[in-house]
């Protein structure tokens, strides 16, 4: 049994210019100590799909619709407040994209670091602090004695960030949710900072799932890849048959974009089009106006996640139908 | 801190000189005299007068004398009385209306901004939110008689007037309900509109959705991670406020007949009561400046990227 199974997750925001089909009906299951990353453009859904299982969408203006998120025997989704923080924070951790603005401006790093020990009752004052102590040297930060006494101004952004990994980490989580850990991090600290999440999922064993804009940084990081565009997954895999076979016309494109993997001078691909309006649903696959493999099917039939073998899967219809050779 | 502290009392030395000066040669140049109003008297008695309150000397030297021995000078309304002996006497009655108007203002307005923030633009925050725009826009003089004439001469609940609990030595009497009441809740609508915007303000901040992330309950999220932040525009607000509040207000003074120090301040001007104006003002500047000092001090410890400097 997968530690967390996701079934039809579907989230609206019911905005005043209509409905927003953020997150519209995503499956996926998470293993034990597994690393899974989540990929997609701006507004494809990643961050909206775990904040709903955590219960953290600002409600309203969203709405989980319908589907189940279950952890452990518990149904994220449907479950109480109370029953909701007592697994936010203790077994399910998240760290979020800017780690300026993540912080608490008036408390002592100490204080914000041990509350998830405090809230939890997983230790007393006093050992919490040892520990916090402890996982604030775990996470790189020298000095940690007299540093756990300071404010989040007194940090960079890098080290802010290994503060909100060592307070998501405090508690021994089973799954950490990274959510664009590097996106605001200068690149010598990104690859820092990814090194600390493998680092100490190491040695806690906890299943970590990576949201990422950036494909470089889910291929040498993830077990299994979710392709996700217009609030779908659209391909979905082991990283090696993601990068190595890839399917689904969006994916081969994304990877077309990397601009380290293009010859130098070469005027850089890029997904023609806009990404889609996700207030108005389409009748067909979401990408079809962007695609160059578009057919008349395509843009009247929504496709649907198959299996082509080698737990790989891919909701495209020419792929589906065998008449799409990458 | 210390240093910062002892250079800001410093700093006041000046700021009192120029408002001493100011308040002094002003109501000098004003039309009429403190014996104006009195019968007419001869010009030897008014020579007199003149003599016994120092009015015949040079005006440098009565400025002078005024801001040296301001508590000690006599009033020239009540010439048996000195200008400190009147200010000790009332600021305590106006001192404790507006202690207990502060109570109220800071109670109801914490407590109404802050849940209109929780809930906003629905009827939970629409509901405490006009309730506070009218407080706003009602003035004391309009808010009292009303008060009074729903709970005192309708009701019978609470005396419409008098003194007895503000200058007698009971803490707490039935007749300070209606003007602490009053006054509080003009205070209170304005503290309840700047909780509901700071807080606003900090809710919708990432540290907020990772507190939650970490598991804090809806209360922790409010007292430990909100309410520090989202207070601070109260805090400011507040210096001017309790100075204005526990110094005393003429309006409320007048229409309960509270004998606070308010109504002195007004009637002295009235009076060309020269040494009773000045001490009253003077006494109000430095509470304000004293208020202000503390309220700094206030943000500093409250907000961490603030420093002494």
């Amino acid at each position: 049994m997968p530690l967390l199974d996701v079934n039809d997750l579907t989230t609206y925001f019911h905005t005043r210019n209509g409905v927003v089909r953020a997150v519209d009906g995503v499956s996926f299951q998470l293993e034990k100590g597994e690393t899974l990353g989540i990929v997609g453009e701006s507004g494809s859904g990643k961050s909206v799909t775990c904040m709903s299982m955590l219960g953290l969408i600002p409600q309203p203006p969203g709405r989980i619709e319908k589907g189940t998120a279950h952890f452990d025997g518990t149904d994220l989704l449907h479950c109480s407040q109370k029953e909701l923080q007592t697994i936010r924070g203790r077994r399910i951790a998240m760290i979020f994209q800017d780690p300026m603005t993540s912080l608490n401006p008036y408390l002592r790093i100490e204080d914000q670091l041990i509350e998830p020990l405090l809230i939890h009752e997983l230790a007393d004052k006093q050992s919490a602090r040892q520990q916090a102590l402890a996982m604030l040297d775990a996470v790189g930060i020298q000095d940690a004695a007299s540093r756990i006494r300071g404010y989040p101004h007194e940090f960079s952004g890098g080290m802010r960030q290994r503060v909100m990994i060592a307070m998501a980490l405090i508690t021994k989580p089973d799954v950490l949710i990274a959510d664009e850990p590097t996106t605001a991090l200068d690149v010598t600290v990104q690859a820092q900072i990814l090194e600390l999440i493998k680092k100490e999922q190491q040695e806690l064993g906890t299943a970590v799932i990576l949201i990422t804009h950036d494909l470089g940084v889910v291929s040498g990081f993830c077990d299994r890849i979710n392709v996700m565009y217009g609030g779908k997954i659209v391909e979905s895999g082991p990283t090696k048959e993601i990068f190595y076979n890839p399917q689904h016309p969006y994916n081969r494109a994304l990877q077309n974009s990397i601009p380290a993997l293009q010859a130098k001078g070469k005027e850089l691909y890029t997904i023609p089009g806009m990404p889609p309006d996700m207030s108005k649903p389409s009748a067909g696959c979401s990408f079809a106006p962007r695609c160059e493999h578009a057919t008349d099917l395509c843009t009247s039939k929504p496709p649907e996640l198959q299996d082509i073998g080698k737990a790989h899967t891919t909701a495209c219809l020419r792929v589906q139908g065998e008449n799409l050779k990458p | 801190m210390l240093k910062f502290i002892l250079r800001r009392v410093l700093e006041t030395i000046p700021v009192l000189l120029c408002v001493a000066a100011m308040t002094f040669f002003m109501c000098r140049l004003a039309p009429g005299g403190p014996f104006d109003e009195d019968k007419q008297v001869t010009a030897e008695v008014r020579e007199l007068l003149n003599k016994q309150f120092n009015l015949d000397q040079p005006l440098h030297k009565q400025f002078i004398q005024y801001i040296t021995h301001l508590p000690t000078l006599q009033s020239f309304k009540y010439p048996n009385r000195t200008v400190g002996e009147i200010i000790s006497q009332k600021f305590p009655v106006s001192a404790k209306l507006g202690f207990f108007a502060m109570c109220i203002a800071l109670g109801l307005g914490i407590l109404f901004g802050v849940i209109a923030s929780l809930r906003p633009n629905t009827y939970i925050d629409y509901i405490p939110s006009s309730l506070a725009m009218i407080g706003i826009c009602l003035p004391t003089f309009v808010m009292g008689p009303l008060l009074m004439l729903v709970f005192s001469l309708k009701l019978g609940w609470f005396p419409a007037t008098g003194w007895g609990g503000f200058s007698g030595d009971q803490f707490f009497a039935s007749d300070m309900v209606l003007p602490s009441v009053t006054l509080g809740f003009f205070y209170a609508a304005y503290i309840s509109r700047l909780t509901r915007g700071g807080m606003l303000d900090i809710l919708t901040q990432d540290y907020i959705r990772t507190a939650k992330a970490k598991g804090a309950s809806g209360l922790r999220v409010i007292v430990k991670h909100s309410l520090r932040g989202g207070l601070l525009p109260v805090i400011s607000f507040m210096g001017p406020a309790v100075a204005g509040l526990i110094a005393g207000s003429f309006v409320i003074e007048t229409i309960f007949a509270i004998p606070g120090l308010g109504q002195d301040f007004v009637k002295s001007a009235f009076n060309r009561d020269y040494t009773l104006v000045l001490g009253v003002v003077m006494f109000y500047a430095t509470l304000i400046i004293l208020l202000n000092l503390i309220v700094d001090i206030l943000q500093v410890t409250l907000n961490p990227k603030l420093k002494f400097d």
